[in-house]
């Protein structure tokens, strides 16, 4: 199993974040879907520490998370967050900052080429890109990294039609040529069904449903 | 530099005439300040005479028991006024308390162990007290800077540690910027020294009657001293205070826990 959460619970500012969450997140692609508030950010923050727990346990790969060393951890299960956040200067500086981060050799145009950027972006300089292309270029980052888990909060949230499928495109190629795991967080079910091969569906910090995606999402059009 | 200068209570009394004109304009423009006005009068009055005598007692005594405990009270009372400008830092306190100590211990000592001031009362006084209240202000702006920037930038500091940055790396561009806003003024300050401000070490010589050259070099020295300081204060205040924002685990705290 990639992932194991058993009984987690947060609260953030007297409100009830997760509340006694348990589910299984195989390896492969899992989409995490549910409404608005329902803690799916909140939950891929655990997985790579960006947060903990108040109670409760996650394991990755069989191991709790907490026994592993945190930086370590964040290379290997690397998190795009939802809004970009890149550093100063050119797209190239932040693919070259999180290379050397991971003690990876930096190829630029690979990185870029997987997010669905062109290798001209990589001499751009970050405040002169639009906001989907910063989040590409954020995806791009965390390739550079070689990770083996990327956890994606709601990946193509800022992006037109175009753009989300060219980055659907590129995370599928990178689940099935790379074989890199996704967890990714989406208020759309749809884009769950083209990019889960497993679902967990999340609704007041409860897991209330885990599945084969088709089987899951296809409950979902009348229970919810 | 033996020079002395009279100055009588009238004097002083005569000199309240413009702070009737402050608080007139305040009054007349609405700018509600006459209250602050009234209250900065009072204190200033009442805190420069009570140093003034305490400095006169610690001159006479010519101990530096004395001279230490006194720098020691204005390293407390400077961090507890920085600390209140730096509201945002969690834990601001100590890392501005030994900022102040270390930025006054480390120039006091570098100018006495080049010669540039003999270890006494009279010296080690005024000029520890400027050296200790320029680390102060400088301090206080990093930190404030320093809180600001870290709640403006939570987000890519997030997104640097989500990489597998240390807390340091990732606060690195933060705290840059925070140390910078803590010296630039009295850079700025030093810069512009002769031009466009004189300078209150230089004023008072020569209306005390020094030679002005005699006031200039002192001037200059009390400049360079102060670059030292405000440059190992915010330094200091910086790189102790950046680590509260951050858990063991490289975690950014949610602000306010």
């Amino acid at each position: 199993m990639l992932f194991e959460l058993r009984d987690v619970s947060l609260n953030r500012g007297g409100r009830t974040v997760l509340d006694s969450f348990s589910a299984d997140l195989p390896a492969g692609a899992t989409a995490i879907v549910g409404p608005s508030g329902a803690g799916k950010s909140t939950l891929l923050r655990l997985l790579n520490r960006l947060a903990d727990p108040e109670s409760g346990s996650i394991a990755f790969r069989d191991r709790p998370l907490a026994e592993r060393d945190v930086r370590e951890l964040r290379r290997e299960v690397s998190l795009v967050p939802q809004l970009p956040a890149l550093l100063e200067g050119t797209v190239r500086d932040n693919l070259a900052y999180a290379a050397r981060l991971a003690g990876k050799p930096l190829d630029c145009e690979r990185s870029l080429d997987l997010a669905g950027l062109d290798p001209e972006f990589a001499e751009r300089r970050v405040d002169e890109l639009s906001v989907g292309e910063q989040q590409r270029a954020m995806l791009g980052r965390a390739l550079a990294q070689e990770p083996a888990v990327l956890l994606l909060d709601e990946p193509t949230s800022a992006l037109d039609h175009a753009s989300r499928d060219a980055v659907e495109a590129a995370l599928m190629h990178l689940r099935r040529e790379l074989e890199i795991s996704l967890v990714l967080v989406s208020h759309d079910p749809e884009q769950a069904l083209r990019l889960g091969e497993w679902v967990v569906r999340v609704d007041a910090g409860r897991a209330v449903a885990a599945g084969p995606a088709a089987e899951v999402l296809s409950d979902s059009g009348s229970a919810s | 530099m033996s020079t002395s200068i009279q100055v009588t209570p009238g004097e002083v009394a005569a000199s309240l005439a413009l702070v009737v004109l402050a608080a007139a304009i305040s009054f007349w423009r609405k700018a509600d300040l006459e209250r602050d006005i009234g209250i900065a009068t009072v204190r200033s009055f009442v805190q420069l005479t009570a140093i003034g005598y305490a400095i006169k007692l610690i001159f006479e005594a010519d101990t530096l028991w004395l001279v230490f405990a006194l720098l020691t009270v204005m390293v407390l009372f400077g961090a507890l006024t920085a600390r209140s400008r730096a509201k945002r830092v969690p834990g601001s306190f100590w890392p501005l308390l030994i900022a102040l100590a270390v930025a006054g211990a480390s120039t006091l000592g570098l100018v006495v162990a080049l010669g540039v001031f003999e270890a006494t009362a009279r010296y080690l006084v005024p000029v520890g007290g400027m050296v200790i209240g320029n680390a102060m202000t400088a301090s206080a702006v990093a930190l404030n800077r320093l809180g600001d920037e870290m709640a403006d930038s939570r987000a890519r500091i997030e997104a640097t540690l989500a990489l597998g940055a240390s807390a340091e790396e990732a606060a690195q561009p933060t705290v840059r910027r925070a140390l910078r806003s803590g010296m630039i003024t009295l850079v700025d300050s030093t810069k512009t020294t002769g031009l466009i401000f004189f300078p209150g070490t230089m004023v008072g010589m020569l209306l005390a009657g020094a030679e002005p050259t005699d006031a200039v070099r002192l001037q200059l020295i009390l400049l360079y001293t102060l670059l030292g300081s405000v440059s190992i204060a915010a330094l200091v205040a910086t790189l102790l205070a950046y680590r509260n924002f951050f858990t063991a685990a490289e975690q950014l705290r949610e602000p306010g826990a």
